[in-house]
């Protein structure tokens, strides 16, 4: 069974359709990557599993339970949690404080601050330092690190690389290679096609809001995401929508 | 030397100002809400000392001890009924919300209590007139340097209980970001309700206290809020240090004044929040202007930082 199932999904901006009647799995241990053009509706659908975002219709199961009408703090006890877009650090809190309020609020489990400085060493000198005044390499592992503070069993990734300087990148996927060798079910949301197809199991492709491809990570060609990607050939009859 | 007695009277004074500033300070800096009603909700606060006092005969500490509790659940009930709701309407709702909550405040006291000018300084005996002397022409009051103590205690302890413990580091989260506070598991709503609920406890003390040095009756609010407000700018907006700070400089600038004429009491008050108020906004817009000319990236990295 898998371990998070949402069942047509919509959500709005106001009068935008941002996500439309999407059906997604994740299976435990399973890592996704969800590609799409800007506006395709990744963050959107994070958001909204996450319960960030309202939907308008559809449900989310998690572990067996219906988890649509919960709040997001109630998830995360739940175990799913979001690395937003941005960063959104607590900038007044010092990086130690950032982590423990996960600590606090979310699950416990075996990932702890002293477990986080093992992953992400260059956090150690930085502890005692307000959030904002990290570079975005280092508030990027933070706010991942925040995130792993609730030991989730479903993390949601949304673009960690933006705005990172190539080296910072490397280091913050080879840190992730680490984190999650034996954790916990992934979706990456990512814009760079060959930075997630090198770690990820599965690829989902969005378009308009809608999810257009579906693919073993390792089946999958280029050229098919790429034509995904940017709409370039209708899918199976089955997948067409009015 | 009566400079010297002014500037410590004035400092005694802000301990008032500032314990009075605190619950606003506390509740602006947390929720961004504006509370026209803080004044009242002081008021409202020591009727009910009041009330007990005169209905059992108990000193006023006793009967602020019972207060507290009472109106931090008015406090958290408020949070969850009224500014909960309003602050999904946008910043101006919750605003017209606490400014309809002090008038039906003032109006009920009005109803329940009469116009009557009341003091609980004839309840706690010699305290209300005490002294030290300090030389032969300064004295100061034993109240007043409770008070001041309280307040120093209160916004001490505010500013350590926010820094070191679980709930004080959920409520400077969520005052940062609610919704980032809620995906890292923290109930942004009750965190919201417990900051409502001591930030209105904290005005039964702040009533309290004015209704030991002075009198109140049901419309002594808003002047309470004037002098909170003013304190709560001066000293820096959602920092506590700053408010003891703003309180202690209001209080001073008042005396200073009053000792200059006797209409300079309230007019330095406010001419030193005006400029203070003027000040920081001719600052920030020299900030801004500077990081305009830096570039675009300034002022985006200025208003994310803040």
């Amino acid at each position: 069974m898998s371990l998070l199932a949402a069942e047509q999904l919509d959500a709005r901006h106001g009068l935008l359709k941002a996500v439309r009647n999407v059906d997604l799995c994740v299976a435990e241990g399973e890592i996704l990557a969800l590609v799409g053009a800007n506006g395709a509706g990744k963050t959107t659908l994070l958001r909204t599993i996450a319960g960030a975002h309202r939907l308008t219709s559809g449900r989310i199961i998690f572990d067996g339970k219906d988890v649509t009408a919960l709040r997001a703090h109630e998830r995360v006890a739940l175990g799913i949690a979001l690395v937003p877009e941005g960063r959104r650090l607590f900038a007044g809190l010092t990086v130690e404080e950032n982590l423990r309020v996960a600590a606090d609020a979310g699950r416990a489990g075996r990932w702890t601050i002293d477990a986080l400085l093992d992953v992400f060493p260059m956090l150690k000198a930085r502890l005692k330092t307000p959030a904002g005044l990290l570079s975005g390499g280092e508030q990027q592992a933070t706010s991942i690190s925040r995130a792993m503070m609730t030991n989730p069993r479903l993390l949601l990734l949304d673009e960690i690389s933006l705005g990172l300087a190539p080296l910072a990148i490397d280091n913050l996927y080879r840190s992730l290679t680490a984190l999650f060798s034996s954790g916990p079910a992934l979706v990456l949301v990512e814009q760079n096609l060959n930075r997630v197809l090198g770690v990820a199991t599965r690829v989902c492709c969005m378009l308009e809001g809608r999810i257009v491809l579906e693919r073993d990570a390792k089946l999958a060609t280029r050229q098919q995401i790429t034509d995904a990607y940017f709409g370039l050939r209708q899918q199976a009859p089955g997948e067409m929508r009015p | 030397m009566i400079w010297l007695d002014q500037i410590i009277q004035g400092t005694l004074l802000g301990g008032y100002y500032a314990l009075i500033a605190c619950g606003l300070s506390l509740m602006f800096g947390v929720m961004r809400i504006i509370n026209l009603a803080h004044g009242d909700f002081a008021i409202l606060g020591v009727f009910a000392v009041w009330l007990l006092v005169a209905q059992t005969g108990v000193s006023p500490f006793l009967a602020l001890v019972a207060v507290i509790p009472l109106m931090a659940l008015f406090g958290w009930a408020l949070q969850h009924w009224v500014f909960e709701r309003s602050l999904r309407a946008g910043p101006l709702v919750p605003l017209l919300a606490t400014f309809g909550l002090a008038i039906v405040i003032e109006n009920l006291l009005f109803e329940g209590f009469g116009a009557d000018t009341r003091s609980l300084a004839p309840e706690i005996g010699d305290l209300a007139f005490d002294s030290w002397t300090l030389t032969d022409r300064i004295y100061v009051g034993h109240l007043a340097v409770l008070v001041f103590a309280v307040a120093v205690i209160l916004l001490v302890g505010l500013q350590l209980f926010l820094k070191w413990t679980v709930l004080g580091r959920a409520i400077r989260a969520t005052a940062e970001d609610p919704e980032t506070a809620e995906l890292v598991g923290v109930n942004s709503r009750a965190v919201y309700a417990m900051a409502a609920a001591i930030a209105v406890a904290t005005t039964a003390i702040a009533g309290t206290f004015l209704a030991m040095r002075a009198t109140f009756d049901p419309y002594s609010g808003p002047a309470q809020l004037i002098f909170a407000f003013e304190a709560v700018v001066i000293g820096g907006v959602g920092s506590l240090w700053g408010t003891l700070i703003g309180g202690i400089v209001l209080g001073i600038a008042q005396s200073l004044g009053a000792q200059i004429g006797p209409r300079g009491f309230l007019l330095t008050g406010h001419i030193v929040f005006l400029v203070v108020l003027g000040a920081r906004l001719f600052l920030s817009s020299v900030d801004v202007r500077a990081a305009m000319r830096r570039g675009v990236d300034g002022v985006v990295g200025r208003s994310r930082s803040s």
